[in-house]
């Protein structure tokens, strides 16, 4: 038992998220995941372009939904993401949630901002207007300054694990602005239409589907790429700045 | 209790005692007010119909305007220090912050409302129901700068940052602090906004105290 305590057997959770374990097994991910990526994106952007039919009023404005539906998508799963993470930070206190939150955040940001870039050149010739003060859109904007602020706070900070555990707090707080993008199409009957997937049946015919969905997987293992990559470069990066300061200090100390 | 009230009067007295920063946010507010009939014409329809939107902006931003002072100075001088190791949980101490904050910067500009209600023609139906909406809507404003406040306080360069992070979260006081003040339609559309800023600013003073006080204590160790 105190052998046990002492010397406690590991699961594989945490060492699957040590980061030394981390750089070792996510480096075998990088290329085959790159290569899915590229693969969903190949076969979506084909079925998208050249095997789905247009719409009978939008025409093939339609086609601009197989871009503008993953990002918005992601603009709020990667900040599901970056909550999780927080809650890590805050509960656990795992140097890798840290790092899993601290990557995740720019990427959301230039999602988010794909999605309303997108959703207004789908909204010019649709809506006739680039921008409205609707429920979906504003909650949306709103969405991408918490991101830019979340990023203002981690470049604001000197101390980086100090500034996780404060990040996660403002995160989570942050984390209220999810459910009312889900929700703000039900509440707020605008101009944004409401989802058009749901689990018991979609509005959606299949050739329509098939892209949307292929899309969706291609853009969330883009994502998943570019996390783990991130990730890396962040955990080599504060090894740098460790070793600085261990070189510095050893000066300092001669 | 007691604890919670002296901190209260120690921060009013500071306040009212030292540098009378409660009024230059007073002349601030009024200021931002009187400058806007200069920037879209002082037409009196348009700057009435514009009223009660100008009143709310200029009031967040004075209160935003006055965000980094909630914790900086307690942490300079060693304040915070002391608080940690209190009788007092840091939660009642973040609560009292936040009620001596709204003493000190939303009451003020409430009652300086007369004097923007006049320049900017408001009529006085108009004027009423801007300072209930006001009334209802500062608290939440208060309770969002104190989360802002608390996560920055340990950035020595964070002035700009508080402010950038309490934003978007204060949009909904916002809105339903502009739509409580529109004259009823008889849908009862203002009635409803004014009791959902009320459910905002409720929720928002009682859940902060919390937030700020696991920020506050997060930052030190």
């Amino acid at each position: 038992m105190t052998v046990e305590t002492a010397n406690p057997k590991q699961n594989w959770f945490s060492r699957l998220a040590h980061p030394g374990q981390f750089l070792g097994w996510s480096k075998g991910f990088i290329m085959p995941l790159a290569l899915l990526t590229l693969v969903l994106f190949g076969a979506g952007l084909y079925f998208a372009f050249f095997d789905s039919p247009a719409e009978y009023q939008m025409g093939d404005t339609v086609r601009i939904m197989y871009v503008h539906v993953p990002n918005a998508w992601l603009s709020q799963f990667v900040y599901a993401i970056m909550a999780a993470s927080a809650l890590g930070t805050l509960v656990w206190r795992h140097p890798m949630a840290d790092v899993a939150a601290k990557s995740a955040a720019p990427l959301g940001a230039v999602f988010t901002a794909l999605a309303l870039f997108t959703g207004s050149l789908w909204g010019r010739p649709t809506w006739g207007t680039f921008w409205e003060w609707d429920g979906r859109m504003t909650s949306t904007l709103i969405l991408l300054f918490i991101y830019l602020g979340i990023i203002a706070l981690w470049r604001a900070f000197e101390d980086q694990g100090r500034a996780a555990r404060v990040i996660a707090v403002f995160t989570l707080v942050g984390a209220l602005n999810i459910p009312v993008i889900k929700f703000s199409v039900d509440w707020w009957h605008t101009l944004h239409q409401p989802a058009s997937i749901m689990t018991s049946g979609s509005h959606l015919p299949a050739s329509m589907l098939l892209p949307l969905l292929l899309m969706s997987l291609a853009f969330t293992t883009l994502f998943l790429t570019l996390h783990i990559v991130r990730m890396r470069s962040e955990i080599f990066r504060r090894r740098a700045e460790s070793l600085e300061r261990r070189a510095a200090a050893g000066l300092a100390a001669k | 209790m007691k604890g919670l009230l002296a901190l209260i009067g120690r921060d009013l007295k500071l306040a009212t005692r030292v540098g009378g920063d409660a009024l230059t946010l007073v002349l601030f507010f009024v200021m931002v007010g009187a400058i806007v009939p200069f920037a879209i014409g002082p037409d009196r329809e348009t700057l009435a119909r514009l009223a009660p939107g100008i009143v709310w902006i200029a009031a967040f931003l004075s209160m935003i305007l006055g965000l980094d002072r909630l914790f900086r100075t307690d942490v300079e001088d060693g304040s915070l220090m002391l608080f940690r190791h209190a009788a007092l949980s840091l939660e009642s101490i973040s609560f009292a912050k936040l009620v001596a904050h709204w003493l000190l910067t939303a009451l003020p500009l409430i009652i300086a409302t007369p004097i923007l209600a006049i320049l900017l023609a408001m009529d006085f139906s108009t004027w009423l129901r801007t300072v209930l909406s006001l009334l209802v809507g500062t608290p939440a404003l208060v309770a969002f700068g104190t989360i802002g406040a608390a996560v920055t306080v340990s950035l020595r360069r964070g002035g700009l940052i508080a402010p950038v992070l309490i934003l978007p979260l204060s949009i909904p006081v916002l809105i339903f602090g502009v739509s409580a003040i529109a004259a009823d339609t008889g849908a009862g559309t203002s009635a409803a906004a004014l009791l959902f800023m009320a459910a905002i600013s409720l929720v928002s003073v009682a859940l902060s105290p919390f937030i700020a006080a696991l920020a506050l204590r997060l930052v030190e160790d």
